[in-house]
């Protein structure tokens, strides 16, 4: 059975925290380029422009991308065959987040409780989300989220017969109804399937995912990612949600079997800095 | 696309000017303030108290940052979304609150504030809080410490780029 300290992993999370706050990951800058090549309306291309300067920026002054360095959510891919020495794994992974919001100059977005609202000044806790899997590994990926494009996002408890269009209609109305509260051009990802809490999971995650990824999605899932975006990106909302054609920059679609009476439908929207970071350990 | 130089404090004449849709670059003084410091002006308000600084004819910025790194006077500095502010807006603009920066739309009773209150609402482009930073020379905290980033801060900004998204006859731009 393989060890894994606590100490090795609260190192990685910190190292994590710093990273995403401060580089896009490549898939996620290129797309940006793309679309300000193509963006045709002027104030939505001089937008983009400055979302580009700004990626920039960040790296070169290490300034974070966007003030809210967002709440650390975290998924965790824990090999069954792992013993996790020195701790305990919650702990560890709250203590790397504090150090890293801490000594990487990142904002402290989390209050003690969701009405008192007293800032706990150290960002924690995190968002955890554990999956045992077979094996000696341990992945955990980093996905801040921020909340102007968070607070945006919506599960909708759909009919079977809704069926693909009614899909596709509940995506795009949220999407539009985000306008500029979510940062556009938004990212999104989608769950469908499962049921109530794991669509709005697996939308989470499918904001994680690259384009190739979606290779093992069913073949109207990829379908259904393509028409949300040309449908969306023909709205008019535009950069900063001042407008023009460039309001989706992508779609990630998830999917899970579910209930003979349902379609559940999860809805996550990311800002244009779709930020995330993995670590083997 | 029009673009206007202009200075903060706005004065009236200058606010007439603005057109939903015009691109200005701000320089002068403005101030932040968010969700939790909004709360705190409302409530304060509401119980006739004083608040901490002076409100009359201001530039409010809808703006938490991150904290700047040794040498910076001030980290990430991006807008967040207006639209929560908009319970405490109407009263703060009767007060004296002529101009606010932020993102994202607001409520009719804001526009309606708006128009009586002859005030300007400015939209900076959301998620550009490290291009924004460069436009801020000074900051410094004035009210309400103990909120950490929320704090109120009386900031100096060097055309700092923004959208008039509506204006003082009430023309919205993301309509």
């Amino acid at each position: 059975m393989r060890e894994i300290t606590c100490k090795k992993i609260t190192a990685a999370v910190k190292e994590l925290c710093i990273e995403a706050a401060y580089y896009l990951p490549e898939d996620m800058k290129e797309s940006l380029r793309r679309m300000e090549e193509n963006e045709e309306h002027a104030l939505g291309k001089k937008v983009l422009g400055d979302l580009l300067k700004n990626l920039e920026i960040a790296e070169k002054d290490m300034i974070p991308i966007c003030q809210d360095t967002g709440m650390a959510v975290f998924f965790i891919e824990l090999g069954q065959d792992v013993h996790i020495t020195g701790g305990d794994l919650e702990e560890a992974v709250n203590r790397g987040v504090a150090e890293g919001y801490n000594e990487g100059y990142l904002r402290k977005s989390v209050v003690k409780d969701p009405l008192e609202r007293e800032n706990t000044k150290d960002n924690t806790p995190a968002i955890i989300h554990l999956k045992m899997v077979p094996g000696e590994g341990f992945k955990i990926t980093l996905a801040p989220k921020g909340f102007g494009s968070e607070n945006m996002s919506r599960v909708i408890m759909l009919k079977p017969a809704d069926g693909y269009e009614g899909i596709k209609k509940a995506v795009v109305d949220t999407i539009i109804s985000a306008g500029a509260n979510a940062c556009p051009p938004m990212f999104v990802g989608v769950g469908i399937g499962g049921d109530f809490e794991l669509c709005a999971l697996m939308a989470k995650h499918a904001l994680t995912l690259e384009e190739q990824d979606m290779e093992h999605a069913p073949e109207y899932a990829r379908r259904l990612a393509e028409e949300i975006k040309e449908e969306a990106n023909r709205s008019g909302i535009g950069p900063a949600g001042l407008g023009g054609g460039s309001t989706v920059t992508g779609v990630r679609i998830e999917t899970y079997p579910t209930h003979i009476a349902g379609l559940p439908v999860g809805v996550n929207i990311c800002c244009h800095a779709n930020r995330h970071a993995s670590k083997e350990i | 696309m029009k673009t206007l130089n202009i200075n903060s404090p706005l004065t009236d004449e200058q606010i007439e000017e603005l057109s939903c849709g015009d691109y200005v670059l701000i320089t002068g003084t403005i101030y932040s303030a968010r969700d939790a410091a909004h709360k705190r002006m409302y409530e304060a308000l509401e119980k006739g108290e004083e608040l901490p600084f002076d409100i009359k004819g201001i530039t409010v910025y809808y703006m938490g940052p991150t904290p700047p790194r040794p040498g910076n006077v001030i980290g990430s500095a991006g807008p967040t979304t207006s639209g929560r502010m908009d319970k405490y807006t109407p009263l703060l603009l009767s007060r004296g609150i002529k101009a606010m920066i932020g993102k994202g739309k607001r409520s009719e009773k804001v526009t309606e504030a708006m128009i009586e209150n002859h005030c300007v609402y400015m939209a900076a482009v959301g998620g550009a809080g490290a291009l924004l930073s460069k436009s801020i020379t000074s900051s410094e905290v004035i009210a309400y410490d103990d909120l950490g980033t929320e704090a109120v801060r009386r900031m100096e900004v060097k055309d700092f780029p923004a959208v008039v998204a509506i204006d003082c006859r009430g023309n919205c731009i993301y309509k």
